[in-house]
Order: C-alpha cells, then structure tokens, then sequence
C-alpha cells in the first residue's frame, strides 16, 4: 500500500472494463492459457516472477539511490528470500500498484509483493500467502490539532484523506456514516499528507510505515498513538496457483521461525513486538483475521453476497459518481465554450501581440498532459490559491478544452465565406455586429459536429480529476471492482453509465444539426 | 443636372504591381440605369467594391449622397437566416428599425418583387430568381438612393431576365440611381439608358 504513478491505474482500469466486456465468461481460462504459455516458455521452476511498483519506494520497493537499477526493499528481500527458497532466480517485473492484482491474475507474475494488504475479498477472489507483516491503521493530524483530535469519533463535519483501494478507505466509508465527517480519496501517499499540513484535510488514515516515512520528510503533522485498526501484509497469487502459494507459506513459516523474516524488517527499521505475536499465532496454526478495527468499524466484503446484491449495494453510489462527472462534465464545457469564443475571437479580430499570447496559450495547454495541468492547478498552485477539489477539476478541465474549443471557433470563424460578412458591412452593420449576428451563428453550425465530439471526450476525460480526490465515475467504478474482486459487473454499469450520458448529447446534437438544415435560429 | 447621387472622380487602384483602375470617372443620377460593360478582368467589379467600401482605393475620390446598396453576383444571402430575416436584419440593428416595422416594410419589398410567399425560407432552399429578388430587396431595405448590381443576369434565364429588366425599371420610377456590371450585351441594350466600356481598368 503505497505511492504510485497516477495516470496508469486509469488506463489499466479502462483496459480491465473492456476486457471484461468482450471477454466476460472466458476471461479467466483465457488468462492461465497465456500464464502457462509463459512459463513454458521462461523455463518453469527457474525463474520467480514476482510483480511489485518501485515508485511506492522504501520501505517496499525502491530503485536503490546509490545504483538506480538495483531494486532494495523488505519486499525486495522478502522476493528473494521465497525464491532461494523454491530454488528459482527472482525475476521482478514492474507493475503499477492498483494493477498489481489483476496483472497477476492475467499471469503477468506469479507473486504480487508490494505492501498489498490482506483484505476478505483478496482472500476469496486470490490465492493469498500467509500475512508476513501486521500494520497498524493509526490517525495523522495536524500539530495544533493533537490534543484534540485523536479518534475517528472527533472528526465529526471535518475531512480525512487516505490512499483509495484501501482498507483506510473503507473503514473512513463506514465512519462517514458513523460519524458524520468526511472520507476523501487520493491516488498516492504523499498528497494525502501535504494536503493536512497546508489545511485541504484535518487528517490522514494510513497505516503506521507509511505515515513514519511521510513524517520524516514532511513536516507539520503528528501521528496519533491510538489504533484505529490491524491489517497485514500478504503476497498475492492467481486462485489456479494455489500450490504454489502453499510452497510460498511454508518458506515464509519457515523464514519467521528461523528469525530470517524479523532480520529483513529490523533492517528496515520497521520491526516491533506485532511482528512477533503476529509470527507466534500463524506457526501455532491460528487463524488470522484479515483485518480488525476495535472501533467496531469492521467493513463489510461484498465477495459474500450475491452480485445482485452488490450491485444494488453500489448503484446509488455509481449513480451520485454519474452525477458528478456529468455536473463536472457540463459546467466545464460551459466554461470551456466562454473561454474557448474569447480566445477564437482574440485570435482572429485581435492586435498581433495578443494573437501571440493567444497562441502560446494554445499550444501550451495542447502540448502538455490534462493530468499535469490538474495537478499544477491543484497541488501546484497550492502554496498561493487553495482551490476546493470541485473547483480545481472543473477550472482545470474547462481551461485545457478552451484551447481545443479556441481552435474549432477558430477555424470556423475563418471558413465562414467573406461575401457573408462583405453582404454585412454593405447594409451598414459593425465589424461587431457582423461577428455577433452573422458571422458567429454561421461559425457555430460549423463548430457544432467537432464541438460535441469534444463534449464526448470530455466527458471521459472527466476520469483524471479523481486525481484530485473527486469521486466520479470511473474512479468510483475502480472501487466496486476492488471490493467485488472482479471488474465485470462494475465495468458494464460503468460503460452503461458513460453511454447513457454521452448518446443523448450526440442525439441532441444531431436533431439540432437537422433543425439548422431546414429552419434559421 | 442637380439629380447626379454618385460621383466617381479618377478612381485609381493596385493589386501588387497591376494597375485594376486606373483613373475611372462617372457619375449616375437618380432616374438613371448606368451598364458597366467589358471583359473579364477588365476592373468592372472592383469599381463596384470600390464605390461600396469594400476596396480600399489609393487615389481619387467617391461622392454619394445618402447610402448605396450592393447586390453581389452570387447574392450573398446570410445562409443562417430566411428571406425576411435577411432583409429585416440591417433595418433592425444597424438602422433603428422596430422590428415590427422592418417585418412590414420587408414584406412590402417581397410582395413588390413577388417573392412575398418565400418570405420564411432559408437561403439555400430559395431558386436563382429568387434569391436574387430577396439581395435586391435586401439592398432596398435600407432605402438607398444608390444601388450597385454586380452581373445580375448571370443566374437568370431569358424569360427571368426580362422579369428583373421590368423590375429595375420599377426602380428607377422610384427615382433611385443604379449601377450595374455586366457583360450580357443584350440586357444592357435593352434596358439600360446609358452604357460604359471598360477595358484595363480605364473607361473608354
């Protein structure tokens, strides 16, 4: 559980959703077949391919700062020590960290190592080693606020960020409804804490590795002693290679009776007496609940109930994330339309400096990544303006498809014939009055095919602001399927749920392109 | 005579190194159906533009009294409005007109013409004839003593050409002034009561 590039979970998740539509039932054999495949064809038994994401750093996996090909890390070594002990060479292969257990299911690697928690669906959907690590889910918080805000009861009308896709998520989930404050998302574990310092959260739920390492190089926050709850640390494996996971939990009794497992966290700095009971209870051979929460804050799996069951369980929530993207979606556009005209309009009627300006603007917004322009407009520009989330998307969004817009009106502008604006100034109307009542109208039924293909895209691309800890769409998707150990039933709704929003807009546009056709405005 | 409404005084115009006019005079008076003939290429059209406002000229003079109108060869009609939309825009927005009075005077002018039951038809649905009856009363709207017409018989049929000859007789009975280029010689003999050679940019 830790840090990762943003950009890649999105695409990995939109990549899953098709798949899972085009290959709904025979997705699983189809993913052994090429599994096996390529085991044969890797030498089987030579090679241990484990899959784990170097960005999330140390303690898990980091490129080592001395000799940034090395990989070092307890997981690292935790990898090496499970394939010394199969007898195979550890081959690691780099995955993104929300993608790490369905990279694994397609048999991208045998073994997913990388701080992944154990959570009940992981254990009914996967075959899961036994926990080799216990953390501890602990409150960060302010400074000032240490006296006061020490359990998740104060934090009543106040905010708490962690990582998505966590168990720190669902238990803030239950406790909004428990007590009334609020859970926000985010991609990564380093913005959850800069976030608290600088006032967008009141606190961070995320386990206690995590939130030491942050306290080291961010300062401001304090990490409360209380537990909010107990997790562990588990290697992941596809169901079908249940044998082999068995030959992994034996090595890895073996490594904790033997002191190897306590000598890799010591090295680490992350060794504590948790690790030894935790050790003591797996060899007596006592069951090991996933995860406990004393404050009776205990999430509960969808992986027992039907899928029915869990789709209606998740539909109001898919349906408030429609909500949202299709709110964002519309008022960005809106804007972008505004800002879009002003500059089509600069660009054409305007003095050539601000032609210029207008220009730069252009392919400055068009030559870099919407993602980058969010995270400039929200982390970035934090220091100086601290937009709310909501804000920061839509000011984000609107901003880059103004310069896609601009271009369209642009373009339309100029192909609009100069005998229609030669017949206007004739009959004696302004330069403005030509632009507003001819050659405007006229530009805009040419803009209107491009304009709503923009409005499409924009639609889906309303997917990055989750970056920016916005639950819309896609991003609530992610989470059902993480919940539900599969992403058929959440990828069909959510494709259902982006059609029925795209498809009336592209009617509509239709019908008024064929209402231009046969009467004026 | 005190009825001359536009003067064209050494009218002199380039295009990079060509010279399109070069010294053009005339004058049209109200009552009169002025024919610009030539050649294409010859500078009858820019002479128009000139007189229009749409060419800027780099010597010589351009004196009308009140506004002129234009009617272009290929009519020009704002594609996005309907017939009465297009004549009631400029006496709307750029001349004060209520809109109601624009509607009424607009539909005088497509009666006149005998377009009146096109009024609410959008441009491309209108046949050469018609459009062209809708530029004129267009150009009419505003009530200018002086109207240009660029090649106005070149969408026409004989039998149209004739209906339009008839028509700017009207005109004329309305004492306006008209300027027209063209290089249909016989709808010029027929109807025009003065006809001008272009050629090179210089009237002969």
């Amino acid at each position: 559980m830790h840090g990762f590039h943003v950009a890649q979970p999105f695409r990995a998740a939109i990549a899953s959703v098709a798949i899972a539509i085009v290959f709904p039932a025979g997705l699983k054999g189809f993913a052994t077949t090429i599994a096996e495949a390529r085991a044969g064809a890797a030498e089987p038994a030579k090679v241990f391919r484990w899959a784990g994401d170097p960005e999330g750093g140390a303690p898990f996996v980091e490129a080592d700062p001395r000799q940034p090909d090395r990989l070092v890390g307890f997981d690292v070594e935790i990898a090496n020590l499970i394939a010394r002990g199969l007898g195979r060479t550890p081959e690691f292969i780099t995955i993104t960290f929300t993608s790490i257990v369905q990279s694994i299911v397609r048999g991208d690697a045998d073994v997913g190592l990388s701080g992944l928690e154990d959570t009940p669906t992981r254990r009914a959907t996967l075959a899961v080693t036994v926990p080799y690590y216990e953390f501890r889910e602990v409150l960060s918080v302010r400074d000032a606020d240490a006296a006061t805000l020490r359990t998740l009861a104060d934090f009543r009308g106040r905010t708490v960020g962690t990582l998505s896709d966590t168990i720190a998520y669902d238990i803030l989930l239950r406790a909004e409804r428990e007590y009334g404050l609020r859970a926000v998302s985010y991609d990564d574990d380093v913005h959850p804490y800069t976030d608290l310092v600088i006032g967008r959260v009141d606190a961070v739920l995320l386990d206690q590795v995590l939130a030491e390492r942050r306290h080291r190089s961010v300062p401001g926050f304090t990490i409360q002693p209380e537990t909010i709850a107990v997790g562990h640390y588990v290697g992941v494996l596809s169901p079908q290679n249940a044998p082999l996971r068995d030959s992994v939990d034996e090595i890895l009794r073996g490594a904790m009776r033997d002191g190897s497992l306590e000598r890799i966290f010591r090295r680490w700095n992350v060794w504590n007496g948790d690790q030894s009971r935790l050790y003591a209870d797996l060899l007596q051979g006592k069951p090991v609940q996933p995860f406990t929460a004393p404050g009776g804050l205990e999430t509960s799996s969808l992986v027992t109930v039907s899928k029915w069951e869990a789709m209606k369980r998740y539909l109001p929530a898919l349906l408030r994330a429609s909500l949202v993207t299709i709110v964002l979606s519309c008022l960005s556009m809106g804007v972008a339309v505004v800002i879009g005209v002003l500059i089509a309009t600069g660009r054409v009627y305007g003095a050539p400096p601000l032609r210029a300006i207008l220009l730069g603007y252009v392919e400055l917004i068009r030559g870099t990544p919407l993602l980058l322009q969010l995270f400039v407009i929200y982390y970035g520009l934090a220091a100086a303006i601290r937009l709310p989330a909501f804000a920061a998307a839509l000011l984000g969004v609107a901003l880059n498809y103004a310069a896609y817009e601009s271009e369209i009106y642009r373009s339309a502008l100029e192909a609009v014939p100069a005998g229609q604006l030669e017949a206007g100034r004739t009959l004696g109307l302004s330069t403005r009055q030509v632009l507003t009542l001819i050659r405007g109208p006229q530009a805009l039924r040419l803009a209107l095919a491009p304009m709503t293909n923009d409005f499409v895209a924009l639609l889906k691309d309303s997917s990055l602001v989750s970056v920016l800890t916005v639950m819309e769409l896609t991003k609530q998707t992610q989470i059902f399927a993480t919940n539900l150990g599969s992403w058929v039933i959440p990828g069909t709704l959510c494709a259902a749920l982006y059609l029925l929003m795209s498809l009336p807009l592209a009617a509509a546009a239709r019908r008024l392109e064929r209402h231009w056709k046969t009467s004026a405005a | 005579m005190n009825d001359v409404v536009l003067t064209v005084d050494d009218l002199h115009l380039r295009r990079g190194p060509r010279a399109v006019l070069a010294g053009v005079s005339l004058s049209v008076a109200r009552g009169e159906l002025v024919a610009i003939m030539g050649p294409s290429g010859s500078g009858k059209t820019t002479v128009l533009r000139a007189i229009a406002g749409l060419e800027p000229y780099e010597r010589g003079h351009v004196a009308v009294t009140g506004r002129v109108g234009m009617v272009f060869q290929f009519h020009y009609l704002f594609e996005h409005l309907t017939a009465m939309q297009n004549i009631c825009l400029a006496p709307v927005h750029a001349h004060g007109l209520s809109p109601d009075d624009a509607r009424r005077r607009a539909y005088e002018l497509l009666s006149a013409f005998g377009v009146d039951h096109r009024a609410e038809a959008l441009p491309r649905q209108l046949s050469g004839g018609e459009a062209q009856r809708v530029a004129i009363a267009r150009a009419l709207a505003v009530d200018p003593p002086v109207l240009l017409m660029d090649e106005p018989t070149a969408s026409l049929d004989p039998a149209r050409r004739s209906e339009l000859g008839e028509l700017l007789q009207g005109l004329l009975r309305q004492n306006r002034a008209l300027l027209m280029a063209t290089h249909d010689e016989d709808f010029a003999r027929t109807w025009a009561t003065r006809v001008l050679r272009m050629e090179n940019g210089v009237l002969r």
